[in-house]
């Protein structure tokens, strides 16, 4: 398919900008732009065939199942979208008085108070732009509570089953890294745990249930751990969607909690984002939290900024508005039946299990939560086929790969979650694609090693784009690519 | 309520597939210590119409555009989104797709995300742009990051007529990173050359901001050359809306260009979420952060976008990776593509035209002195006979708000207003934002 | 073409899959078949600067594939006298000939000692035989 750019004509324009009749200005010469930017130059006709032509030829939930474990691929309300979009919200300046963004800010506080109410923790900053950003911003107050106190301690610790952005966001947060093993039944390992929490311990960062999608059963012990030696615990909410009014993070002794609005409570994923990561504390950690925090004075609300052990800011204004629209709807649409989601999500993702453990290698033998695990090493002792070709024959029966290399634990993993918001019959449909498949495998591995066959495109030299990377339009010096 | 599609024959036949009488002895793995025992504290659930019903009702009770007319700026700008951005935001494709892993399944967001990719390079004079950051301020913290590694300085330098909020953002990422942050002041509206060379010989990066915070424009190709020959990398923080009239930073000598790009695309919407843009030289390209698209092709040999140079990123490099950054802002930088190519360069150099215009007639009609004697893009600082917070709330209460107090952010300034000039709002705007400043000043 | 799997008699082996060929106070350091086959087609090679120093069991430098990066392991401590800027431009050159033309940087040993507590290939074999 052409670029918007090879479509382009000089001298056509689809946008036309009012003419007010002013005189025309003179900017500093040296100052003024040169050369004008190679824009695409098209019909608005044409704009609207290009977006369209792109939109087919992406998958989104809208279009089918999307099993993707650790992302929560749910339904998003279209009625979430309208309300997103009302004028009210919309075209308010976040500038705006605090006597004039009332409405918006009464939403926001109402949506502490679901959230904080969902993690059993008090205090609640809006301001990360998202889970990633939770995490840094977790690690700030971590720093800063510990340095209040005059405490040194330098380490976090992870588990081996982790997302990369909790190493990542440890070094970006300036502390080391210790990792944690996980034992046989997935839970971490407790002997390896106490040979490593020690004094200059600032804390653990934990998603549970894990990326296995198993609850730490002796998580209540680990809490102790943590605490008895002084440090705290941090709570990844990439998993939240198994445990919301069934298990809360704060009950079960975590200090810092981040939530992804856009996994939980259904902001879409819009191709990479947006999506909003509100953190959640104890009171001990709330007067560290980001400025500004949104008050109640009576029937008042402000943002306050006057904060004196804030960490400070992570992101502008009090973080991503159109997002908290979203959410909190999603939440009212339940309200206590948020319950009743995470027990569909369990429900939904053990009944795959069930279906799916005779096709392929179930590495951890237990119920799941919102999500699990499966190997493909079977198939690959066997016949030679990896996890990265079931993913691409899924393709093929018009589903969308589960998360596959991850959790790095787990060989040729199939990591798979399909959310509460699935009919029974998508996710019988999904079962006999994964059967037919692992079938395939005996019978015609070639089908699977070639496939995707019915895609725009077939698999791609991926060595190309690294080694020698094109990553822009460069017009009349672009490269012609052959295959 | 909510969006559960599960009958009550479907759950029987579910839970006798998994061998279980009731979905309770699935939890059973988690401790009886830790299990919520009572009902969520939450409000009731609501049908849609009701929902409707109570959003609309908080709606109303904010004092939008529509409401006041508005010359708010400070790093949010009302311009005019074009509906055909509708088109993209409608489709459900790219509302609910995730970041393109599987690039089979993806090619349409991949295409757009290059796309985008190109016209932020193009603006910007730039090499290479990732696929967005969070906003405008921690693309900043990005820039920091990128500098100090490609440098081995630990010293980033500030120009203090840069945003305040991304100079906030900055100082809370520095502590991590191992920065030193350290500000220049203006003088009389804008930064002095020389003293940024003075700061800069020891720093990794200089970071200015042009149009600046307080509307003005800086003399950027000599803010770029002293950093340059300081041995520092120079960023601009820019607004794309002013490039269709104001020189792109690549060329004059920027290592890095980063902003807001919620001025092309996106509606205020009480901050966001917006997107935030990474310009930066080639040479950089292997320590930014985000996802980059590149193009390759397929077996057959079809040309085909994929996410490239992925080993930078946290589910490869996990402690050692460039950002934890995962999540982006997709579906928002795709809007600003939509917008720019709705454009096209003339009418980028249009709206261009017109907000320097609006801007100059403003300065024209309203009759209180200027803060800054410095020439302007699109916003323009008054200095009042009383404090700015009175000045606003008087005008306010004539259904007029006239911008934001320089005082809210720099001692001193207290009696300075900043009114933003928006291609949206015309010269009968103007002429009542004049009248009513009369009235209350 | 992929290299066949080999681990050559006349090299001196690191657990980390790193190799070195010792002539006179130089050594030359890859790394092993095992390496680069584990990690697939190499599509970066992030070198150390000649004049920099090495140090034994740390890391001098990356190489990448498309979905991986691992760090490379100095077997031997010294000044670096040599990069391969060859394999710098192709980083493939590792995977067709991780002992010959795949060669990394050349150093002078601060420390011939050291390579007493390198394995032998035999050892290496075995170590290999056990991951």
């Amino acid at each position: 398919m052409k670029l918007i750019f090879e479509k382009s004509r000089a001298g056509r324009r689809a946008g036309r900008v009012p003419d007010y009749g002013l005189a025309k200005p003179e900017l500093p010469h040296e100052l003024r732009r040169a050369h004008p930017p190679r824009l695409p130059e098209v019909a608005e006709s044409e704009i609207v065939r290009h977006v369209t032509a792109l939109a087919d030829r992406t998958f989104g939930i809208d279009t089918g199942f999307y099993p993707l474990g650790s992302c929560t691929m749910k339904h998003n309300p279209r009625i979430n979208e309208r309300l997103g979009r009302l004028a009210g919200f919309r075209d308010l300046h976040p500038h705006q008085d605090d006597d004039g963004a009332q409405g918006a800010l009464e939403l926001m506080w109402r949506l502490q108070g679901i959230l904080a109410e969902v993690a059993g923790l008090p205090a609640v900053t809006l301001q990360p732009a998202a889970g990633s950003q939770g995490e840094l911003t977790g690690l700030m107050l971590m720093r800063a509570y510990f340095a209040d106190r005059d405490e040194e301690r330098d380490t976090i610790i992870t588990a081996d089953t982790a997302h990369g952005t909790n190493p990542a966001s440890v070094t970006m947060a300036g502390y080391k890294l210790e990792k944690v093993e996980t034992d046989g039944r997935g839970n971490l390992d407790l002997d390896d745990l106490r040979g490593k929490v020690n004094e200059r311990t600032a804390g653990l960062m934990l998603t549970n249930p894990s990326t296995l999608g198993l609850f730490d059963e002796g998580i209540e012990d680990v809490a102790r751990i943590f605490h008895d030696a002084g440090a705290l615990l941090y709570y990844d909410g990439a998993n939240l969607n198994a445990v919301v009014g069934i298990s809360r993070p704060g009950d079960m002794g975590f200090d810092i909690v981040h939530y992804n609005l856009h996994k939980t409570f259904s902001q879409p994923h819009g191709g990479g984002g947006p999506g909003g990561g509100p953190v959640a504390v104890r009171e001990t950690i709330e007067p560290y939290l980001p400025a500004p925090v949104v008050a109640r004075d009576g029937d008042v609300f402000r943002l306050d900024h006057d904060r004196p052990k804030s960490i400070g800011r992570v992101r502008g204004f009090a973080g991503p508005f159109g997002v908290f629209v979203r959410s909190y709807a999603y939440m009212r649409a339940y309200g206590p039946d948020l319950k009743e989601m995470s027990e569909v999500a369990v429900l939904n993702a053990n009944y795959l299990l069930a279906r799916l453990r005779d096709a392929y290698d179930l590495p951890y033998d237990r119920h799941c939560m919102h999500e699990f695990v499966l190997s493909a090493r079977n198939l690959k002792r066997e016949h030679g086929i990896t996890a990265l070709d079931v993913a691409k024959r899924l393709m093929d029966y018009g589903i969308h790969p589960p998360t596959v290399y991850f959790p790095l634990v787990v060989p040729e993993a199939l990591m798979i979650e399909p959310t509460e918001t699935e009919p029974k019959e998508r996710l019988d449909d999904f079962v006999d694609a994964m059967q037919a498949i692992a079938r395939e495998a005996t019978e015609s591995p070639e089908l699977l090693k070639e496939a995707p066959h019915g895609r725009p495109v077939r698999r791609l030299d991926e060595v190309r784009a690294a080694k020698q990377p094109i990553l822009r339009y460069h017009f009349d010096e672009h490269p012609a690519l052959v295959g | 309520m909510g969006y559960l599609s599960l009958t009550d024959a479907d759950r029987a036949e579910m839970l006798a597939a998994i061998g279980i009488s009731s979905i309770d002895e699935l939890f059973e793995q988690i401790p009886p210590g830790v299990r919520f025992d009572r009902e969520l504290d939450v409000p009731p659930g609501l049908p849609e119409l009701e929902l409707a019903r109570h959003l609309t009702e908080l709606a109303e009770r904010n004092a939008h555009s529509g409401v006041e007319l508005s010359f708010l700026g400070a790093g949010i700008y009302d311009h005019y989104v074009p509906a055909v951005v509708d088109v993209l935001l409608s489709r459900g494709e790219f509302l609910t797709a995730y970041t393109p892993y599987q690039p089979e399944m993806s090619q349409g967001v991949l295409q757009a995300i290059f796309e985008y990719q190109t016209v932020i390079c193009e603006l910007t004079g730039l090499d290479v742009s990732n696929a967005s950051g969070y906003d405008g301020c921690t693309v900043a913290a990005d820039a920091c990051f990128v500098a100090k590694h490609a440098s081995d300085r630990s010293k980033v330098v500030l120009a203090e007529t840069l945003n305040p909020q991304v100079r906030q953002v900055v100082k809370t990422y520095a502590r991590g990173f191992g920065l030193e942050v350290v500000e220049i002041p203006h003088r009389g509206g804008t930064i002095d050359p020389d003293e940024v060379a003075a700061a800069a010989s020891d720093s990794a990066a200089v970071i200015f901001q042009q149009p600046n915070f307080f509307g003005c424009l800086e003399p950027a190709p000599d803010l770029a050359a002293a950093t340059g020959e300081a041995g520092a990398h120079a960023i601009a923080h820019v607004d794309l809306m002013s490039l269709g009239v104001l020189e792109a930073p690549g060329e004059y000598g920027c290592a890095m260009a980063i902003g807001e790009g919620q001025s092309v695309g996106c509606p205020p919407l009480y901050g966001g979420p917006h997107y935030g843009f990474f310009a930066a030289r080639q040479e950089f390209v292997r320590r930014m952060p985000g996802r980059i698209v590149g193009e390759t092709v397929d077996l057959d040999g079809e040309r085909a976008f994929v996410l490239t140079l992925q080993t930078r990123e946290q589910h490869i490099r996990r402690e050692k990776a460039t950002s934890n950054i995962t999540t982006n802002q997709t579906l928002l930088a795709l809007a600003g593509l939509v917008t720019l190519t709705w454009l096209g360069p003339q009418g980028l150099r249009e709206v261009g035209e017109t907000c320097v215009a609006l801007a100059e007639y403003a300065k024209e009609r309203i009759d209180l002195p200027l803060a800054f004697e410095r020439p302007t893009f699109d916003e323009v600082a008054f200095r009042l006979p009383r404090p700015a917070r009175d000045v606003i709330r008087d005008a306010r209460a004539r259904g007029v708000h006239p911008g934001y107090a320089l005082g809210r952010d720099y001692s001193g300034l207290d009696d300075v207003l900043l009114v933003a000039l928006t291609e949206k709002r015309t010269p009968d705007d103007v002429d009542r934002l004049a009248a009513v400043l009369a009235e209350v000043c | 073409m992929p290299a066949a799997e080999s681990y050559p008699d006349d090299l001196r082996y690191h657990p980390e899959h790193d190799w070195a060929r010792v002539e006179g106070d130089e050594a030359t350091m890859g790394i092993t078949w095992f390496a680069q086959d584990a990690l697939g087609e190499l599509v970066h090679y992030e070198a150390p600067e000649a004049g920099s120093t090495v140090t034994k069991d740390s890391s001098y430098g990356e190489v990448e594939s498309v979905k991986a990066v691992s760090d490379i392991v100095a077997p031997l401590s010294g000044e670096v006298v040599e990069v391969n800027g060859k394999v710098v431009d192709e980083p493939e050159r590792v995977n067709d000939d991780p002992y010959g033309e795949g060669w990394l940087i050349r150093i002078r040993m601060s420390d011939p000692t050291e390579l007493d507590a390198l394995m032998d290939a035999g050892a290496y074999r075995a170590h290999v035989a056990e991951q």
